[in-house]
């Protein structure tokens, strides 16, 4: 704060305390213990309807002195009076940071225990687990659900089917980095007869129908890239197995002929910026552990 | 100064009174207005793009400050939630700011990048069905309204008259920018750009 911001705020405090001293003492007027010679307001309503003066109550207004006497304590411990930063230097951010340190010393010792176990002991670990799964519920249960079953679009957990691998280190890397998964829109490749077709081979896969020859040969044009010769995906771009009965945009054929059409892109945001490293080995642990059971 | 005479001259007495409920907003808030951590942008802060800027008209039109503050205090308990704690530097180009006062939903002061867009569009249309203990009430019509180009232009122009610094640029491309989308395009524009500014810090 400046020096002309600093008087002008010490002013203004001044004013207001040394203000209200000045209202105080005009209304500290003696008790008076007769009534008789309690004077009135000098009100007159209705002719004769007057008012007394009587002082205020004793408690309320030592109340009051004593309010303002708080005001010179707290001026002199905290800031207030401009740029004096008051004899405890109380700063908002000072605050904030022994709030953090407390805490740090508080669970930065159950992380550390944490950092030395690897992954896959760690999901056996029921604190590591429980701490992972508080964690989940305040991260990532708006997408994942709070059973970790996800939703359409969105993977479920529980199970054992995996875009991006279901290995310890896929799924840290998951959580840390995000992924971006991309089916392109192929509806202007293929004719109407060419989707259906590729829609009738996709189906098959899965055991849904009979096989469909002209259907594979265009899967083969077009969806092999990704999806592997034997359909059953890669987990470099985080395309899904075909032959599963796991379907993340829905498996009815009008879905399957949707997805194709319009393709999907799928986004899991990276938590980094969010969750420190140590935290986010307690969700590996928690996800590993529903995969399990 | 008599009572009496307070009680009387009913001009002189608003005139004290106007003085007296002053004082505080003079001391604490008058100096901010010539503080530069509250007037000038934080780091990385900058004026909203046009779809941004159409995403924010939304919401306050549909009142999603009424249940979602963007502000977050500090205190450990909302960093670790929601992020670093906001800095006034970061809602200088807020006409009017949005920190709101009741949170019945999370505060989104830092929500861009938590959520796919994909996660927001199916969340605004029914939230239940990403997050069935949701009490947010779905907003389907934004998927069916598309912006009016025309306003985008000069609503910047006058955020440019109130200190925004859009450029001729910014403005001339404006209307462009915003063509053929429909309001749920601009809504989640607008959510998916809040508080990125801080990356990085915490």
């Amino acid at each position: 704060m400046s020096g002309f911001w600093s008087i002008y705020v010490i002013v203004l405090v001044l004013v207001t305390v040394i203000g209200s001293l000045w209202l105080l003492q005009g209304l500290s007027k003696k008790r008076v213990e007769d009534e008789g010679e309690v004077g009135t307001t000098k009100h007159v309503w209705d002719k004769d309807l007057v008012e007394y003066d009587n002082p205020l109550p004793r408690w309320w207004l030592i109340l009051f002195w004593l309010t303002v006497l708080y005001s010179v304590g707290y001026l002199v411990v905290y800031p207030g009076m401009g740029s004096f930063a008051g004899i405890w230097g109380w700063t908002q951010t000072g605050q904030y940071e022994r709030e953090l340190a407390r805490a740090e010393k508080r669970y930065g010792d159950i992380f550390a225990a944490f950092s030395g176990i690897a992954l896959t002991d760690l999901a056996e670990d029921p604190e590591a687990v429980q701490l992972g799964r508080n964690l989940f519920q305040n991260n990532c249960a708006t997408c994942h659900g709070s059973d970790a079953r996800g939703a359409r679009g969105f993977p479920n957990l529980t199970d054992d089917a995996w875009l991006y691998g279901g290995e310890p280190e896929k799924i840290e890397a998951t959580i840390t980095n995000g992924r971006n998964g991309v089916m392109p829109a192929l509806g202007a490749a293929m004719t109407e007869e060419e989707l259906n077709d590729v829609v009738a081979h996709v189906l098959s896969l899965s055991g849904r129908g009979e096989p469909n020859a002209k259907g594979q040969e265009k899967f083969g044009q077009m969806c092999i890239a990704c999806h592997g010769v034997d359909a059953k995906g890669n987990q470099l771009f985080g395309a899904p197995d075909l032959t599963d009965d796991d379907w993340l945009h829905g498996s009815a054929e009008a879905d399957i002929r949707d997805v194709i059409l319009n393709g999907r892109s799928n986004h899991m945001p990276a938590q980094k910026e969010a969750l420190s490293p140590d935290r986010i080995r307690t969700l590996v642990a928690y996800v590993l552990s529903l995969s399990k059971s | 100064m008599k009572h009496d005479t307070l009680e009387r001259k009913a001009g002189l007495l608003a005139v004290l009174i106007v003085i007296a409920v002053s004082l505080g907003g003079l001391a604490e808030i008058v100096p901010l207005m010539f503080s530069s951590d509250v007037v000038e942008a934080a780091e990385g802060v900058s004026p909203y793009p046009a779809l941004e800027l159409e995403g924010r008209d939304i919401y306050i039109r549909e009142g999603c400050y009424n249940c979602h503050s963007q502000m977050i205090r500090p205190f450990r308990d909302e960093t670790e939630r929601y992020g670093p704690y906001s800095l006034a530097g970061e809602s200088v180009y807020d006409h009017p700011f949005q920190f709101g006062s009741k949170r019945t939903g999370p505060d989104l002061a830092r929500v861009g990048g938590r959520y796919s867009d994909e996660w927001h569009r199916m969340h605004l249309i029914n939230p239940r069905d990403l997050v069935p203990e949701s009490n947010m009430p779905g907003f389907p019509w934004l998927v069916e309204n598309t912006l009016d180009p025309d306003g985008t232009p000069v609503k910047m122009e006058r955020l440019r008259m109130v200190g925004v610094p859009y450029t001729d640029e910014d403005i001339a491309g404006a209307s462009s920018a915003v063509a053929d989308k429909t309001e749920m395009d601009a809504l989640i524009a607008y959510l998916q750009g809040l508080g990125l500014s801080s990356k990085g810090r915490r």
